[in-house]
């Protein structure tokens, strides 16, 4: 169960207060009647807004649109809009807690985008919550329908153009990045893939306005995100925090070694320098923070994780099927004190093999993770080359799903 | 227009013979994948690009006039100075 804290570090702007959900009547007593305005204006206020995609990539939403628009105007062919709530990390929460506790919030973004766009279809895809979903969407009238999509449970299910392949009715696995889904995605038309969270602001955005939007966060980076913070020893929390808040406001950080900013494919960073740094939408990742406390070892930790990453491989594109459980293997003899041979090397050569060699981003941040990990680790891999570990507490932290 | 080697990953078995009709321009790596640099290919080595995108078995080996990345940025050529400057580089 994931506690929600909404209010603790601004007004709430996307969870309903009280971890309630929100349902029809209740969300627009508190937000007001959706406008659509005309499709123009609307680009024009996203534009204003500098909204950026919270699904990890922080891509400019404005440009999406733009690109989806220009690809459907070229090819005569309308577009699809598709609301990724796939949220296949397994550390992160924000993305389900949002769409439980304010579902009409995520299905308002997606009517303003496919209204924005002139979209003829709409698809919700989730991995849980499916009827719940279904039940929000009977108490609305829409007006383009949404078909609410289950995903199969896998890391890369919500990856663009895999979620692309499964509501075209085939398998959920990456493709190949030329022709990009905004060009050609569902049934081959052009196809914006959006966030649930990115929806959700664009639902706000599209009622208050671009000078509303940008209220909270830097003006290089302006807004708010929902971050999924682990705290050892706390329940999992999910929280709304305006980007530019130092991670030491969100995070108690006494006591920890590092913080995983940005989830599996993220960093790892030490305290010290954590305790500088502000949220930043180029680092957070699909909004995971995990501090690690003094007494665990974060090679260990990384080592789980590899190897579910490597197992989560789609095993499609050569370098990353290779690469990436050769290089968790090895991890893992690094997570052993002990004698380490040229592991070390092993896994420099292989990070470099497999980077930038693959349809999609898995092998590239999971090198992110193995990289950050062997420089902020760095003296705790030095200890265990000497056959010990300073790690007190061998419980595992980081959720990894069972290998079935 | 300047050529780029696309690699669809997907696809790629690791035949090698794109390295075998390219060998200045790819190495095959440690599992028999092919290692391209991503820089335009000069004039002189289109011919045998093209031979290499219709000779592989699966298809993976493509010619690009964009150097199109899964990073989901816009298509675009380099500009033209950059362009020439690589064309010409030895």
């Amino acid at each position: 169960m994931t506690a929600t804290f909404p209010d603790l570090h601004m007004s709430p702007r996307l969870l309903a207060p009280g971890a309630t959900p929100a349902d029809h009547t209740t969300h627009v007593r508190r937000y007001g009647p959706l406008a659509y305005g005309d499709p123009a204006g609307l680009l024009r206020t996203l534009a204003e807004s500098g909204l950026t995609g919270r699904g990890g990539a922080a891509f400019p939403a404005y440009r999406k649109f733009v690109a989806v628009a220009d690809a459907a105007r070229r090819t005569g062919r309308a577009p699809v809009v598709v609301a990724n709530g796939a949220e296949s990390e397994p550390a992160s929460h924000k993305d389900r807690t949002l769409l439980r506790l304010s579902p009409h919030l995520v299905l308002d973004g997606l009517q303003v985008a496919a209204s924005a766009l002139g979209a003829e279809e709409a698809h919700l895809a989730v991995e849980d919550g499916a009827s719940w979903l279904e039940a929000a969407l009977a108490e609305r009238h829409d007006p383009l329908p949404v078909t609410v999509v289950r995903l199969p449970r896998r890391f890369l299910a919500g990856q663009a153009s895999a979620l692309a392949r499964y509501v075209s009715g085939g398998p959920a696995l990456p493709a190949h990045p030329d022709p990009p889904v905004r060009e050609r995605g569902v049934r081959r038309a052009p196809t914006l893939v959006q966030n649930v969270e990115t929806l959700a602001h664009l639902a706000l955005i599209a009622r208050y306005g671009a000078d509303w939007f940008r209220a909270a966060g830097t003006p290089a980076q302006p807004g708010s995100a929902l971050c999924t913070l682990h705290v050892p020893g706390h329940e999992v929390r999910v929280v709304e925090a305006p980007f530019g808040m130092p991670l030491s406001r969100l995070l108690p950080l006494n006591d920890t070694a590092a913080v995983l900013v940005g989830g599996y494919h993220g960093t790892w960073i030490p305290t010290p320098q954590a305790a500088q740094l502000p949220l930043d939408a180029s680092t957070l990742g699909a909004g995971v923070l995990a501090a690690l406390p003094v007494d665990r070892c974060g090679l260990t930790e990384t080592a789980r994780v590899l190897r579910y990453l490597a197992l989560q491989s789609a095993g499609q594109c050569g370098p990353c099927l290779n690469g990436l459980p050769r290089i968790a293997a090895a991890f893992r003899t690094l997570a052993e004190p002990g004698p380490q041979g040229a592991t070390r090397d092993d896994i420099t050569r292989w990070t470099g093999l497999t980077q930038g060699r693959g349809a999609c981003h898995h092998p590239d941040g999971t090198i992110r993770l193995v990289r950050s990990a062997l420089t902020t680790f760095a003296p705790e891999l030095d200890a265990h080359a000497r056959g010990l570990c300073t790690a007190t507490d061998p419980t595992p932290l980081l959720p990894v799903p069972q290998e079935t | 227009m300047d050529q780029r080697i696309d690699i669809d990953w997907t696809a790629c078995e690791g035949h090698g013979l794109c390295a075998e009709l390219l060998p200045e321009h790819i190495t095959l790596d440690e599992w028999g994948y092919p290692l391209v640099d991503g820089t335009p290919l000069p004039a002189r080595a289109v011919k045998r690009a093209r031979r290499a995108a219709s000779d592989c078995p699966v298809l993976a080996f493509k010619l690009g006039t964009s150097h199109e990345g899964a990073r989901g940025t816009a298509r675009s050529a380099p500009t033209g100075p950059r362009m020439t400057e690589r064309l010409h580089r030895p």
